[in-house]
């Protein structure tokens, strides 16, 4: 596979995540829990928004045919999306949208924190700055995993059902192809199944605090998101997201 | 008992008052004010507050459908602000002795009012520019003045959030001028936007002088130092030239420039819309507070578990 494909993809798989799970933050703004959670969530939104346009930014300068961020983002498919699927997963409620970015934010920050010594300039120089958005991401879910989970016998309740219903999606996190390999060799791309015992130690932790028991190993788990396989959910989140700019094909905003 | 001494120790504290307000000096939150100065600013504070996290909905609703990422960055930037307004605002008035859960719950009981502008829908992209542009620009007239109130901690609020409203404005105005000159389609969004919200915004200075019950006190007291009528004429002095600028019509037939008073003349603001939304019966009025309610609803048990933790910890 030829290195900069290979680096086009790369890109594209990581903005796509960030992307995906700003939209679900979007959908936050002005309905938290309580004010300060409300300014929190746009706080990551706009985090996860910015990292999303600096890799479809590279995207687009890589690939050469005068594509611009937006391109990429408002008109491709459900199966052209190239994000892991726990990202385009519902809020449903504030245990499951604190899960959903502590179990990626864990993920996000061991891979940026590798990929600041990334031999391409740009990914190193882009993941310094999501290194840091990642740490207070991961610092926030955290407590509040910790709290719910440790909090009242409702809240116990409902960070659990969250943790029981996106165990499915977190080997997903871990999953590498020619794309990573061509990568990886070139010192560009960090190895994924590196980060996974490090990421298994930051999960368990947590979630011994928050007094929750990690989902047994065995059940189903989903694969494919970051090459194009999703869940239900992507289309609606696209569709949404898309529609302006493919009302109206001709418009400048 | 009201003896003579207490009497005579209330007029020392009102002269004492009333000599810091004329010496432009401001009144913070330990100085002594009268009950109806405390009530009247109570009022206004928890009222601006409960705008600034209202008026993240209308907005909000487009964040998901914003066009572009840098609009939808934006977007979502500007709207954090209004919450980061709010929180700041409503600690301004936890100074006056009443705290946020409390003013919560009047806004929630529908006890508390909130800018009537915020029961408009926004029903296409252009709402975002119109919004920004003229409802911020609108607020920007209003709080520049409040940013030479007497109360110290309401002006000082004024200040820091008259800044992030400017660029809340601009970033509107920005968006307007970009769709006019954009495709058909986008100009007539523009338009329609502005047709829709016009003669709302000009409605957000409230009644004329004439029939504003509230407005007496707050003068004298310098918690409003021009009149709605005042603001409501410097705001469209300020708006017209920019709305030509970029191609957009004001709807009002009889808007003209007068040469000898230096200002636009306009037509009749229709008073009874502004009573009715303020009321309650407006387009969007029942939404909004449905939206607040089960925001606040769903969040209950969070905050609740957020508590039990906190109260486990301290035991601990």
């Amino acid at each position: 596979m030829e290195t900069n494909i290979a680096l086009y993809k790369y890109c594209v798989r990581i903005a796509d995540t960030s992307l995906i799970l700003a939209q679900r933050m979007c959908e936050w703004c002005g309905h938290g829990p309580v004010l300060e959670e409300d300014i929190a969530m746009s706080n990551m939104g706009l985090d996860l928004i910015g990292q999303s346009r600096g890799f479809y930014s590279y995207a687009a300068k890589l690939e050469g045919k005068g594509r611009t961020e937006d391109d990429i983002a408002y008109f491709r498919n459900e199966r052209e999306f190239l994000n892991r699927c726990l990202v385009e997963q519902p809020n449903t409620d504030f245990a499951y949208t604190m899960m959903r970015s502590f179990l990626h934010g864990c993920l996000a920050y061991l891979q940026f924190r590798t990929l600041v010594k990334s031999k391409d300039e740009t990914i190193a120089g882009l993941s310094e700055k999501a290194l840091k958005e990642m740490t207070y991401h991961v610092r926030h879910a955290s407590e509040w995993i910790v709290r719910m989970g440790d909090g009242t016998d409702v809240s116990h309740e409902k960070v659990k059902e969250a943790l029981g219903n996106l165990w499915q999606f977190t080997d997903e996190l871990f999953e590498m192809d020619e794309v990573d390999q061509t990568l990886i060799k070139s010192g560009i791309a960090c190895d994924l199944s590196l980060l996974r015992a490090e990421w298994d130690q930051m999960v368990n932790e947590v979630l011994a605090k928050a007094k929750l028991e990690r989902p047994a190993a065995g059940g189903y788990q989903s694969k494919g998101g970051f090459n194009g396989t999703h869940t239900e959910h992507l289309g609606h989140l696209l569709s949404e997201m898309q529609y302006l700019p493919r009302a109206y094909p001709d418009a400048i905003w | 008992m009201n003896t003579p001494q207490i009497q005579e120790d209330e007029q020392t504290h009102i002269d004492a008052f009333n000599s810091r307000i004329s010496a432009g000096q401001t009144i913070e939150p330990k100085d002594w004010m009268p009950q109806k100065y405390r009530k009247q600013l109570l009022r206004m504070m928890s009222q601006h507050a409960h705008s600034e996290v209202v008026g993240m909905l209308p907005e909000g609703n487009w964040l998901t459908r914003a066009p572009s990422l840098m609009r939808k960055a934006v977007l979502l930037a500007k709207i954090q602000d209004e919450a980061g307004h709010g929180l700041y605002i409503y600690s301004g008035a936890e100074t006056l002795g009443t705290d946020r859960a409390e003013m919560i719950d009047q806004l929630l009981t529908g006890k508390a009012k909130y800018a009537s502008i915020f029961n408009y829908p926004t029903l296409n992209w252009a709402d975002m520019g119109a919004v920004g542009w003229l409802v911020d620009g609108a607020a920007i007239v209003n709080q520049t003045a409040l940013a030479k109130c007497s109360y110290g901690p309401y002006s000082r609020a004024m200040i820091r959030i008259c800044k992030e409203e400017n660029f809340h404005s601009k970033q509107g105005y920005q968006i307007m001028a970009h769709m006019m000159r954009g495709t058909k389609e986008q100009q007539e969004m523009a338009q329609d936007a502005v047709n829709r919200f016009w003669w709302p915004v000009l409605m957000m200075f409230g009644p004329s002088d004439s029939d504003s019950p509230n407005s007496d006190d707050l003068m004298k007291w310098k918690v409003k130092l021009y009149s709605n009528d005042d603001l409501r004429q410097r705001f469209i002095d300020r708006t017209v030239p920019q709305a030509e600028a970029i191609g957009i019509k004001i709807p009002d037939d009889k808007l003209k420039w007068n040469p000898t008073t230096r200002h636009y003349e306009f037509g009749e603001i229709n008073f009874d819309e502004l009573k009715s939304v303020i009321t309650g019966n407006g387009p969007c009025n029942k939404l909004r507070m449905k939206q607040r309610n089960d925001a606040h609803k769903n969040g209950a048990w969070v905050r609740e578990a957020a508590v039990a933790y906190a109260e486990k910890k301290a035991k601990a």
